[in-house]
């Protein structure tokens, strides 16, 4: 097998440079490692769960999993979680951009906004929540603040590189073919910055995921954070296994998803 | 009969940290309609100071620049400007590129589709209409900023160092075709370069501008018939003239003006 993609990859560089090594790397070759790689973890596990470490073996974990889909509780837990972590970065990124926008084109918002980004930056959105418990309940809104907080720090500041970036020679083109200032932020602005935001999008989402999970950590009755908080408790390790690997996988899909829009919408870029 | 172009004692100086630096002083010029004036001269005699002027996209200190008896104070639509960074919107394919400044001047789609590929076969970039930037070649992307330009119809085309970043063998064949576009299509052109065979190639009238403070040195009438090729860049003449311009660029008051090692202009100025 690895024989055969090895082959495959290398046959197609002669025939177009450019083209073959986008075609190796998308190719076969390293899904097969990737595969190789995580099939090697799993036997790392399995061999140092048998050893004796208290940790549960795959299979277990499996039957937990099938257990919890079964009875409905990951569905609700997967649920749950997402709806918050998509609900509190969708308001992150939708206020971001906007913001971030201002902040580059105008400096007097500059000004003004930028001590507090600067500042609540600084403060890991978790420590937050204490606060936001206290005036906001135990209800919905403190956790789904605390994501928005994490995913509007992440993009702001990445939409307002993205502006400040633009090449001051494609407003000035863009001055002489007539275009006015409205016409300017929307023809060339947006556009010039649009890779910008999407890498924001990207660290907005990675952080809003992370933040969730110890949000639920703390005070929540349903996601994937509280049950593997519940599952500390009765010392269920094929649960919070479950758990674990669930943010994974459901982390890795959003980035993956937002991966796919980014080379949609910025496939115009020189890549160096 | 007014001047196409009137430059009149046009001074522009800029603070340096605590040092004024006088990029043009008391600059005077006459051109005339669908004259082809090339302006060459060592780095910092602010020669694209003066065509920035020109566009609209920097102001005199004092004096002022008159196009068609009216003062410039903002681009506008009858002075089309080419960068030597081709300031292509790498987001747009080239026949998105040339449609840009027809759009913001309100024409309909049909009229945009049918000039933009009018100017898009023009430049012989037919076969490339929509491709993106990133897939042409410098020579390519610079015909395409051509064209783009060409599309509004201004009645004045100012370059700047348009073929600087181009290897020899392209920039000849550019300046061939520019040529030939411009007896189609006849406008005044102002064409800064810091090549003196082009200079002379291409011109009516080659203005040679001395630096510190950015002033003109000296004019040269090229009086020799178009259509110009090869055997005009190999004839006497052009020897005689190019020998002329080279030594009034190069012994500027006796002393070598450009490649000094003691007269370095300083960073800020290095793009005049």
């Amino acid at each position: 097998m690895a024989v055969i993609s090895d082959q495959t990859a290398r046959g197609a560089k002669p025939r177009d440079r450019a083209g073959g090594r986008r075609r190796a790397r998308a190719g076969g070759l390293p899904l097969l490692l990737n595969a190789v790689s995580v099939g090697l973890g799993i036997a790392v596990w399995w061999a140092l769960a048998l050893a004796g470490l208290k940790l549960p073996t795959p299979p277990e974990v499996v039957a937990q999993a099938i257990t919890l889909i079964g009875n409905g509780t990951l569905g609700k837990d997967v649920l749950a979680s997402l709806t918050r972590v998509l609900i509190g970065f969708a308001l992150g990124t939708a206020a971001a951009v906007p913001v971030g926008f201002l902040m580059g084109w105008y400096a007097v918002v500059r000004g003004l906004v930028e001590p507090w980004i600067q500042f609540f930056r600084t403060v890991p959105p978790l420590a937050i929540i204490p606060l936001a418990i206290v005036l906001m309940g135990i209800g919905e809104a403190p956790k789904i603040f605390v994501i928005f907080l994490a995913a509007f720090l992440a993009c702001v500041i990445s939409t307002f590189q993205g502006v400040v970036n633009v090449d001051r020679t494609l407003i000035n083109a863009a001055r002489v073919l007539g275009a006015k200032d409205a016409g300017i932020f929307a023809r060339v602005v947006v556009p010039a910055s649009t890779p910008f935001i999407l890498v924001g999008m990207r660290v907005g989402l990675g952080s809003a995921w992370a933040t969730l999970v110890a949000a639920e950590l703390i005070a929540a009755q349903q996601g994937l954070g509280f049950r593997m908080q519940n599952a500390q408790l009765y010392y269920d390790l094929p649960t919070i296994f479950v758990g674990l690997i669930s943010i994974g996988i459901l982390g890795l899909l959003m980035d993956r998803v937002l991966l796919l829009a980014e080379r949609k919408l910025t496939g115009w870029q020189e890549r160096r | 009969m007014t001047a196409k172009i009137s430059v009149q004692s046009v001074t522009k100086t800029f603070a340096l940290g605590k040092d004024m630096f006088t990029a043009l002083d008391q600059v005077s010029l006459d051109i005339a309609d669908n004259e082809f004036i090339t302006v060459v001269g060592p780095s910092g005699c602010g020669k694209s100071t003066l065509l920035n002027i020109l566009a609209g996209l920097e102001e005199p200190t004092s004096g002022r620049a008159l196009v068609d008896g009216v003062p410039v104070s903002r681009p506008g639509p009858e002075r089309g400007v080419i960068f030597q960074q081709y300031a292509l919107f790498p987001w747009l394919t080239v026949r998105k590129n040339v449609e840009f400044g027809l759009k913001t001047a309100g024409a309909g789609k049909a009229e945009r589709r049918e000039r933009a590929q009018h100017f898009i076969d023009m430049v012989g970039l037919g076969e490339f209409a929509d491709a993106l930037p990133k897939m042409l070649s410098g020579g390519m992307r610079q015909r395409c900023a051509i064209a783009r330009a060409y599309a509004v119809n201004p009645s004045i085309l100012l370059m700047d160092e348009p073929f600087g970043a181009l290897d020899a063998l392209t920039r000849v064949k550019l300046q061939e075709q520019l040529l030939d576009t411009w007896s189609q299509e006849q406008r005044t052109v102002m064409f800064i370069t810091h090549d003196v065979d082009e200079a002379v190639f291409l011109a009516n009238r080659v203005i040679v501008m001395a630096a510190r403070p950015g002033r003109i040195y000296d004019v040269v009438d090229v009086d020799l018939p178009y259509p110009r090729s090869e055997d005009f860049r190999l004839s006497p003449e052009f020897a005689a003239l190019r020998n002329r311009v080279w030594h009034s660029v190069y012994h500027q008051d006796g002393r070598t003006a450009a490649g000094s090692g003691t007269s370095l202009p300083s960073p800020a100025t290095a793009r005049s």
